[in-house]
């Protein structure tokens, strides 16, 4: 036990004390004060005419003036790359410098080594998003002078809680890969191959399955345009990233009711308004447990190939 | 613990696929013995080293290290084994103190143990003047004398040293070496070490054994080794002459301590039981032929080491 607290320490160390972090915070922080004050701004302007609309303080984080992205695009769009970065060259490159064999000569548990690192690097992202929130709340309040309400901090910290998922399982899946390749240069590429496939290819690949499954008709009817864009919305939800997109936009817009295309039926019926936070939760629960799931079989892999390897030098 | 081996192995084997690193290998090393692991690269030591660490685990037969088997006791091994990897590396950004004292933590010291022993150790390694420079301005020479100070602060009963000379100059080498012999002499700690540098070996070991393709061709203290493979000679000599009459070899032959007469090209090698140069120069004189060149081709281990390896096609 000692030698995992020992292990976690160092690594925390070393992550908070990086000039990788402090290059990803500054960026981070940077482009979320900016999209808050954007956003902010124009908030500003519409307070007080149509409607002091609900979940104003929420908006800060979603509303986009079409100068910049908002906040949570931003968070969506670096979020993969602080988890890749935090974890492409957990393992490798102590393989390659030695100290992996250092630290294995020790009464240690093999495991203690991937689980700190594990720990760590979650522990770093959770650090890392919540003072971003924190500092951009801080100036949302500043600017617009709205409070936040009881429900929209704990949409907020569901939607933090949320990120940190998501960018755990993007380092996750890049330690896998430093511990699958020697050398860092390969495990770098392969991880970023895996994350451009899933932000840009993905779409692509979905649009065209979905047309060979379920076709649009040559008339166009509704009943098949219907049926392709729920073919190919089912395919997308194979992305991490789809799953996140619908996760956090349930979170922080109370008003999203349904996910993917909306009947007739389905909206007949329907009390316009917004969803309570546990409705809310409901409806992305599938996608949150899906993200969990993706970053714990990341782990998993990870562990079960490390403790199968040889631990010999280059 | 006097009488029974510190190291023992018994018919141990460890094969990659069809490919066998260690064949059926038997070892007993005795409390307070430096036992020198000799052969060529890609012969097994290193294999055999991380099977007696736990690090890696054998296809069949056992190692144990101080009565423990180190495939199922691996941690308490380690507690007790110290273990300085060939490739071995230090955290760069660290000083070599912070280097030995994460090394004490990973082992479980106290924070007032680790205090107090590193300075010591790094005194008794000889580099207390760098205790707080960073390790990325070290050289070769310097990491190993660390490494053999963080191999230290466990207080072993045992260590393995895989390669300890390896890339250091003729005095660095010679520093290491002392500090090895000080260590068995003065804290009575058990070594085994690993190396392809004969001369050295032969220095300060008081036993070896030599491992070729991942079997153990000879093993016992350095002079009864000499005497093993080589029969009754004890010293191999190579003549030159202006010419080899038939008779002459015949008349070497029956020479009073000469064990065999070979001929190699245009030279003559003669095994003896002692040093009889004075009657061979004078048998050559007397059987019309002349000595251009006597050479002595040394009696020590690396006749032994260069016969076995020749014989292992290394
Ligand atoms: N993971 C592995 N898979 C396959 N073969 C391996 C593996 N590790 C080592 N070997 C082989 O086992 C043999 C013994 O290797 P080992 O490292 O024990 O040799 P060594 O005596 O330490 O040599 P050196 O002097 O080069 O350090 C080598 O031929 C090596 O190629
Ligand atoms: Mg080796």
């Amino acid at each position: 036990m000692y030698a995992l607290v020992t292990l976690l320490r160092k690594e925390l160390a070393d992550h908070l004390g990086s000039k990788r972090f402090v290059i990803l915070m500054a960026l981070v922080s940077l482009s979320g004060l900016s999209a808050i004050y954007v956003a902010g701004q124009s908030i500003r302007q519409a307070v007080g005419d149509e409607s002091t609309a609900q979940f104003v303080f929420l908006k800060l984080f979603t509303a986009s003036s079409g100068v910049l992205p908002p906040f949570v695009s931003f968070i969506a769009f670096f979020g993969p790359l602080i988890g890749l970065a935090l974890g492409f060259d957990a393992i490798n490159r102590e393989r390659s410098s030695g100290t992996l064999a250092l630290v294995m000569a020790q009464p240690i548990f093999r495991d203690s080594i991937v689980n700190g690192k594990f720990l760590a690097g979650v522990t770093t992202i959770a650090v890392m998003l919540s003072s971003i929130v924190l500092i951009v709340a801080g100036m949302g309040l500043w600017m617009i002078g709205v409070p936040p309400s009881l429900e929209e901090v704990l949409r907020i910290i569901a939607y933090t809680l949320v990120t940190v998922v998501y960018i755990g399982f993007w380092m996750a899946l890049a330690m896998m890969f430093s511990i699958f390749f020697k050398r860092i240069t390969t495990s770098a590429l392969a991880a970023i191959a895996v994350w451009m496939f899933f932000s840009l290819f993905m779409g692509i690949i979905a649009g065209l399955v979905a047309d060979r499954i379920s076709p649009i008709d040559q008339d166009q009817s509704d009943v098949s345009v219907a049926a392709n864009e729920q073919t190919a919305s089912n395919l997308m939800r194979l992305s991490p990233a789809t799953l996140y997109q619908e996760s956090i936009a349930t979170m922080l817009q109370p008003n999203v009711r349904t996910l993917g295309p909306l009947t007739l039926q389905d909206i007949v019926g329907m009390v316009p308004g917004p969803l309570p936070l546990a409705q809310s939760l409901l409806l992305v629960w599938p996608q949150i447990v899906t993200m969990i799931g993706l970053m714990l079989a990341c782990f998993a892999i990870s562990y079960a190939s490390f403790m199968r390897q040889e631990i010999r030098g280059p | 613990m006097s009488g029974q081996p510190v190291i023992e192995a018994v018919n141990l084997t460890k094969s990659y696929g069809a490919f066998t690193a260690v064949n059926k290998l038997d070892l007993r090393v005795k409390e307070g013995e430096v036992y020198g692991f000799l052969g060529p690269n890609g012969a097994g030591k290193t294999t055999t080293i991380l099977m007696a660490l736990g690090l890696t685990e054998p296809t069949s037969g056992t190692i144990k290290v101080c009565g423990l088997n180190s495939t199922r006791d691996a941690l308490k091994v380690k507690r007790m084994a110290g273990y300085l990897p060939e490739n071995l590396g230090f955290y760069d950004d660290l000083t070599a103190s912070e280097n030995l004292r994460y090394v004490g933590r990973l082992n479980g010291l106290s924070e007032t143990e680790i205090k107090s022993k590193v300075p010591l150790l790094l005194e008794q390694v000889g580099i207390p003047q760098v205790a707080d420079k960073t390790v990325d301005t070290f050289s070769k020479g310097m990491k190993q004398r660390l490494g053999i100070a963080a191999v230290l602060i466990k207080n072993p009963k045992v260590v393995f040293l895989d390669e300890p000379t390896s890339g250091l100059d003729p005095e660095g080498a010679n520093n290491v070496l002392n500090l090895i012999t000080s260590m068995s002499r003065d804290q009575n700690i058990t070594v085994m070490l690993s190396s392809h540098l004969l001369h050295q070996v032969q220095k300060i070991c008081h036993k070896v054994a030599i491992l070729s393709r991942g079997r153990l061709v000879a093993e016992g203290p350095v002079d009864s080794l000499e005497r093993q493979t080589f029969g009754k000679g004890k010293m191999s000599v190579e003549l030159e002459l202006t010419s080899t009459p038939p008779e002459l070899i015949g008349v070497l032959q029956r020479l009073d301590g000469v064990a065999s007469v070979e001929r190699s090209g245009d030279r003559l090698l003669l095994l003896c039981d002692r040093d009889v140069r004075a009657n061979i120069s004078r048998t050559v004189a007397q059987n019309g032929s002349a000595l251009l060149q006597m050479k002595i081709l040394g009696h020590g281990l690396e006749e032994i080491y260069l016969k076995y390896f020749q014989e292992g096609g290394a």
